[in-house]
C-alpha cells in the first residue's frame, strides 16, 4: 500500500470491557481493519460492553462510518452495548451529516464510558 | 480561526497531481487538499467539509471505477475561479478525473438517510459538502467537478 500512514488498533481488557484504541485516519484504506477488529470482538468473542477510544482519530470516512454502524448492528444483534468516546470535530462531523450520531452512545471521556 | 483576508494565491490552476488508484493514497491528497484550502482562506469547518468531499469522490472512484484496482489513473487539478465569472465570490475548484467505465448518473443520488445501515453514504457527503456538484462523461474519461465558494464578506462560513 502507497503512502498512508499505519494505523493502529490496540487493545485493553477490563473485566468485560474491551477498549480499543485506535490511533490514526479511518478511510478507505484502514476501515477493513477496523471493521474486523470489531465484529471479531462483538460476534465471536461476544463481549458485553466494547468501546471503542477514538481520541486519537483525526479523520473517518463514509467506509469508517459504514464499519462503525455494522458493529453497532452486531452488538444490538448479540444484546451486548458499543460505545464511543473522544469524537474529534470531524469524525463527530460526519456522524451528524450521515444522521447516525443520536443511535450510537458517545462520551467525552473514557471514564465515563465505563462508568455507563 | 485564521482571518479571510490572509489569503493571496495566484488566479488559475493551483494544483495538478497524478495518482494511483491506490487507497494508500487518500491521506497523501487529503493533506495536500487541507493545506490548499486552508491557504486560501477557507474556515476550519470548511476546509473539513472540502476535504472529505474529494476524499469521498477519491474513494468512490477507486471502489466503483476502477472496481479495486490498485494501479489506475486518477487525475486531480485544483483551480481557483476568479470572483469575476463567479457570482457567489471566489471559488475553489477540484476536478477529479478517471478512465473507467461509463458512470450511470441514476447511480449518483446516494441513499436515503431515513434508514439505518452501513454503506451509501459518501455521495451524500459530497453534495452537502460542496456548492457545485457536476459530472460529465468526456473523450472517454468520467470527469467530476466539485466547487465551493468562499462566504461573501460579512456572511459565516457553513
Amino acid at each position: 500500500m502507497l503512502g498512508g500512514k499505519p494505523l493502529q488498533i490496540a487493545t485493553r481488557g477490563l473485566g468485560t470491557t474491551t477498549v480499543f484504541d485506535v490511533t490514526g485516519d479511518i478511510d478507505l484504506a484502514h476501515s477493513p481493519e477496523v471493521r474486523k477488529a470489531l465484529l471479531t470482538e462483538i460476534r465471536e468473542k461476544k463481549t458485553p460492553k466494547v468501546v471503542m477510544n477514538m481520541v486519537k482519530v483525526r479523520y473517518i470516512d463514509s467506509s469508517g462510518v459504514a464499519s462503525l454502524v455494522e458493529a453497532l448492528k452486531a452488538s444490538r444483534d448479540a444484546g451486548t452495548r458499543f460505545l464511543l468516546v473522544g469524537l474529534s470535530p470531524a469524525a463527530r462531523e460526519v456522524l451528524q451529516l450521515s444522521r447516525l450520531l443520536r443511535i450510537f452512545e458517545t462520551f467525552d471521556t473514557e471514564e465515563a464510558a465505563l462508568a455507563s | 480561526m485564521r482571518p479571510r483576508e490572509n489569503h493571496r494565491m495566484a488566479g488559475g490552476r493551483l494544483l495538478r497531481v497524478e495518482l494511483p488508484s491506490d487507497p494508500g493514497m487518500l491521506c497523501v491528497v487529503r493533506g495536500a487538499i487541507e493545506r490548499l484550502t486552508e491557504a486560501f482562506g477557507f474556515s476550519e469547518p470548511e476546509v473539513r467539509s472540502v476535504t472529505r468531499a474529494v476524499d469521498e469522490a477519491l474513494t468512490n472512484i477507486m471502489r466503483h471505477s476502477y472496481g479495486g484496482a490498485l494501479n489506475r489513473r486518477i487525475e486531480v487539478s485544483c483551480l481557483r475561479i476568479a470572483k469575476k465569472r463567479a457570482a457567489n465570490g471566489e471559488g475553489f475548484e477540484v476536478r477529479l478525473v478517471d478512465y473507467g467505465p461509463r458512470i450511470d448518473p441514476a447511480k449518483l443520488r446516494g441513499r436515503k438517510l431515513d434508514e439505518i445501515k452501513p454503506g451509501g453514504l459518501g455521495l451524500h457527503f459530497i453534495r452537502q459538502s460542496m456548492d457545485i456538484v457536476e459530472f460529465k462523461r468526456d473523450r472517454g474519461a468520467n470527469v467530476l467537478r466539485l466547487v465551493k465558494f468562499l462566504p461573501q464578506e460579512g456572511r459565516q462560513g457553513n
